[in-house]
């Protein structure tokens, strides 16, 4: 199993592994958000299902896990091909035609990191943290939470462009993943690309609609 | 008409593998169109010469853009603006009066700059030395059709086969990943028969070299196949992942 350290390849597998997960997490936190538009009480049933239960924490822990490898791999593979690439840059720069996404995954990654600490203080701390701690901070339905931050449009803002930073890090990295498990080629690249963004769409899209919807609320009432 | 232009050349000169490097800026004056690319260069060093300068080491040979020697790194791109060419098959008619025209070696901790524009690419060599060939006797030259071979197969090992080994994929790729130059390698056997049997050894001891030799890891952002003079694709890369983890997981 070393080779998973210590081969190019290897490691690169990890990264693939790992990013197809958390994108099948984020399609399932997706269809459980869009809940609280149809229902605050089904919502509220979703939140208490996924809290402080034996199973929702060893799902929270498989979960972080799966980020901390997506984030560490990325880092060091960073690191590494910072090294490769040498000391001496091209002083006529690149100007090959390759997309921005592409160029920029570590960077998008870091600001998706940032959101992530946001987030996590905003929902996780009060929903699941607070709750198993025993802490006052304890909140028993989120779905007041959501409305009440979001009805906030600065919060919204901020939500919306993190969103957009996930969108443009899915756009290179579901099909990336694919042709790093081998299972790409000339016929299902132009496929995977076509797809890759509309996976991308539809998560950003499903993701975007409760802040825009109860800021749209907060604001006539 | 014939195109006639005066150029500055902004050169990367570096007197040793050890010693600082810098630009130096030559102008030349009256170069025509239909000059390529290194005949222009052989005509600075013609100058520099007679002026009793050093002149620009770079390297060439067949400059017929099959050799894979040339390997300049020109405004922004390895083999120059213009697309699916090696360096010696660039025009002068591809750039503008007046124009300055920055010349570097490619750039790679694996390809390490030996003088001027002239890098050190053995690494490539280590890496076919590794495992880039076929060891098992196949006899003799067998009869056409004797052992059948789609269409499709042998298209895609010849596309595969077109690549030069001159370096560019590494020199445009922001990790200086060899993945497009290793991957092309290792399809042009593994897709026919003589090259099958020692497929998945043959993937893992030259995924292995390059790791070794401290290439980076390829992060698809395809510069590699937009630069390739040869316009080898990344589906050869899919298909080295496949065969690798494929190996590794049947070990």
């Amino acid at each position: 199993m070393y080779w998973l350290l210590n081969s190019s390849i290897g490691r690169k597998l990890i990264m693939s592994i790992t990013g197809v997960c958390l994108v099948l997490f984020l399609l399932f936190h997706m269809s459980m958000n869009l809940v609280l538009v149809f229902s605050a009480e089904a919502y509220d049933m979703i939140c208490e299902f996924l809290g402080a239960n034996w199973y929702a924490v060893v799902a929270t822990l498989g979960l972080a896990g799966l980020a901390v490898l997506h984030i560490a791999y990325g880092t060091w593979l960073t690191l590494q091909n910072k090294q490769a690439r040498g000391a001496d840059k091209y002083a006529s720069s690149n100007k090959t035609k390759t997309e921005w996404a592409a160029k920029n995954m570590y960077v998008l990654g870091l600001i998706i990191c940032l959101g992530l600490v946001i987030h996590l203080w905003n929902f996780w701390y009060k929903m699941q943290f607070a709750e198993l701690l025993h802490l006052p901070d304890a909140v028993s339905e989120g779905s007041g939470l959501v409305i009440a931050l979001f009805s906030c449009p600065a919060y919204s803002v901020i939500y919306l462009a993190w969103l957009a930073a996930i969108w443009f890090h899915l756009t290179h990295g579901i099909w990336s993943a694919f042709q790093t498990l081998g299972l790409n080629g000339r016929t299902w690249y132009p496929r995977l690309k076509i797809i890759s963004n509309i996976v991308a769409t539809i998560i950003m899209i499903g993701f975007a609609v409760v802040p825009v919807w109860f800021t749209i609320i907060g604001l006539f009432n | 008409m014939e195109k006639v232009i005066n150029i500055t050349v902004k050169v990367w000169r570096q007197k040793g593998p050890k010693a600082k490097g810098g630009f130096e800026a030559y102008k030349l004056a009256g170069i025509s169109g239909d000059t390529s690319f290194l005949e222009m260069l052989d005509i600075l060093n013609e100058k520099l010469i007679s002026e009793g300068q050093e002149p620009v080491v770079f390297d060439n040979d067949c400059r017929e853009g099959i050799c894979g020697m040339c390997s300049l790194y020109i405004n922004g791109h390895p083999h120059g603006p213009d697309n699916l060419i090696t360096t010696c098959q660039l025009h002068m008619r591809h750039f503008n009066d007046g124009d300055t025209i920055t010349v570097e070696p490619w750039r790679s901790a694996a390809f390490p700059v030996i003088r001027d524009l002239t890098v050190d690419r053995q690494a490539f060599d280590k890496i076919i030395q590794a495992g880039g060939y076929v060891s098992v006797n196949t006899g003799g030259v067998p009869d056409a059709n004797a052992i059948p071979i789609s269409k499709i197969d042998a298209d895609e090992a010849m596309d595969s086969a077109s690549c030069i080994g001159c370096g560019a994929c590494v020199a445009a790729c922001k990790n200086g990943s060899a993945m497009l130059f290793v991957s092309a390698k290792v399809s042009q056997l593994a897709l026919l028969p003589q090259g099958k049997v020692e497929a998945a050894a043959r993937a893992k001891a030259m995924v292995l070299k390059m790791d070794e030799l401290g290439f980076g890891n390829c992060t698809n952002t395809r510069a590699c196949e937009l630069e390739c003079p040869k316009g080898v694709s990344i589906s050869n890369i899919a298909r080295l992942n496949r065969q690798f983890l494929k190996a590794k997981l049947s070990d």
